[in-house]
């Protein structure tokens, strides 16, 4: 059996991913998006920031609320291009 | 198996040393490129101070493009050096950084925009950058996908490229720590006296003494510079970009649309990304807020150039700082009114692809190696001198 554990399926980031980037000293989950990639993918992190604020609680010796969430961007959900370009251009 | 070891310190916890060679101000790409270079040439006794993290700037949130197309001779000699550290940075430093080299094809709507491309064209060439005139015919077989009834001409470069930003990061952050530099993140210099010898940096993790300080905080490089009383002739203006869901690879240059500054380039990662000037205020507020106004200009861009892509996807938008300077060149090399303390900002938006040559030539700069002629031309003191050589192709 694979020991791979996916923590970002729409990014591919592992835990081992998640492992190096606290072994390295990121502690911050702005820094550990921009080092592993977690949370760029179509669900811009709806799925996975929880559990790996939790993976990163474990390995830093955080509590989890210590751990802030990083900047959420718009828009909220994946949107269509023509759904913006539908507006009166100003 | 050995399990890789990366090496980047701990720093947000650990103490600040107390003296330093050289000082930088700023965890961007400036910064750590300098940093790397310096200790490659024998110079370790470097601390870089960062006050947010690293990537948290600029270097963190553009689009990646690597070009060669300029009009002045000088950026399109630099960025002809840059290229080739990039091509060369997985073997130099030993981090991928997704690099693509599908070439970036520029869009001309007017007879006056396609003057002026042919001027650079000339310029280019001259440089052996193959650009290259496209009608609209060429430029539709290089890419189908465009619509192009409402423009005049293109140029194309094959030779330019995409890089994927934070890796690139990483890879010089992790090869100046390995090499003895120390990285200091979430420690803002808050003051800065000077000394019989040099600096003395204020942070709240403690004071580090510097020979020679560089102020590489790009957008935020006037209000260092404020702290040893030099008043600095840039200004942030906020660029905003989005990036979409990935697609198959279908786009192979960068598109650029010169009249409104709307590029769109397709990543190894598959997403579109993208961006487009909106008007802001230069009132010296750095602002990274997202806008509406941002994403519906960018789609009414889109959808002209290219209406097929209507039903895909947008996942996330973002913003930037642009460093601008008033003839829209950078501003590199000692100021003279503060001696010791040295400048290397106002990239405009391209500090990310200038970064590795200058970076090179100022850390030879810094060490008493040859110089380049970019410190003359580049100097803080030409805002005072005479008329200066402006860089027009400033995009996005």
């Amino acid at each position: 059996m694979s020991k791979k554990i996916i923590l970002c399926r729409c990014e591919d980031v592992t835990a081992e991913d998640v492992e190096r980037a606290a072994r390295t000293g990121f502690s911050d989950l702005e820094e550990i998006k921009r080092y592993t990639g977690f949370g760029t993918g179509p669900c811009q992190g709806k799925e996975c920031l929880r559990g790996i604020a939790a993976a990163v609680a474990r390995l830093t010796g955080k509590s989890e609320s210590e751990i802030r969430p990083f900047t959420s961007r718009p828009p909220l959900v994946p949107t269509e291009i023509k759904f913006f370009a539908g507006t009166p251009r100003r | 198996m050995a399990r890789r070891r990366d090496t980047l310190p701990p720093t947000a916890t650990a103490p600040l040393r107390a003296h330093a060679e050289v000082a930088i101000i700023g965890g961007g790409i400036v910064g750590l490129a300098i940093a790397y270079n310096l200790a490659r040439l024998g110079c370790s006794d470097v601390v870089v101070l960062e006050g947010r993290h690293l990537a948290w700037g600029a270097s963190g949130r553009n689009g990646g493009g690597v070009r060669q197309q300029w009009s002045t001779e000088l950026n399109i000699r630099l960025m002809q050096e840059s290229l080739e550290i990039c091509r060369g940075f997985a073997q130099e430093i030993g981090t991928n950084i997704w690099m693509r080299q599908g070439g970036y094809l520029f869009l001309a709507r007017t007879a006056d925009e396609l003057g002026k491309m042919d001027k650079a064209i000339a310029l280019q060439n001259s440089c052996d950058v193959p650009t290259r005139r496209l009608d609209i015919g060429e430029a539709n077989e290089l890419v189908p996908e465009l619509a192009l009834t409402a423009f005049a001409g293109a140029c194309y470069n094959p030779t330019d490229a995409i890089v994927f930003p934070w890796p690139f990061l990483w890879g010089y952050a992790q090869a100046a720590a390995k090499r003895g530099v120390e990285i200091h993140t979430f420690t803002p210099v808050t003051a800065i006296d000077g000394t019989s010898d040099g600096f003395a940096l204020h942070t709240p993790k403690g004071v580090v003494r510097a020979a020679r300080v560089v102020n590489a905080a790009g957008s935020w490089s006037p209000q260092v510079a404020r702290l040893v009383g030099l008043t600095l002739p840039n200004w942030p203006a906020r660029h905003e970009i989005l990036s979409t869901e990935p697609l198959k690879p279908f786009l192979k240059p960068m598109v650029s649309v010169l009249d409104s500054g709307l590029y769109i380039s397709q990543s190894l990662r598959g997403e579109l990304v993208g961006g487009i000037t909106v008007h802001e205020p230069a009132d010296r507020e750095v602002r990274l807020g997202s806008r509406l106004a941002f994403v519906e200009e960018m789609a009414h861009g889109l959808m002209e150039i290219m209406p097929r892509l209507g039903d895909l996807k947008i996942v996330r938008q973002w913003a930037g700082p642009y460093d601008m300077t008033p003839d829209g060149n950078p501003i590199v090399g000692e100021a003279t009114d503060v001696p010791g303390f040295f400048l290397c900002c106002g990239f405009v938006g391209h500090g990310f692809m200038m970064a590795p040559v200058v970076a090179r030539y100022y850390a030879s700069h810094l060490t008493g190696g040859p110089t380049h002629p970019l410190f003359d031309k580049w100097r803080l003191g030409r805002f005072v001198d005479t008329a200066t050589e402006r860089e027009d192709m400033n995009i996005g």
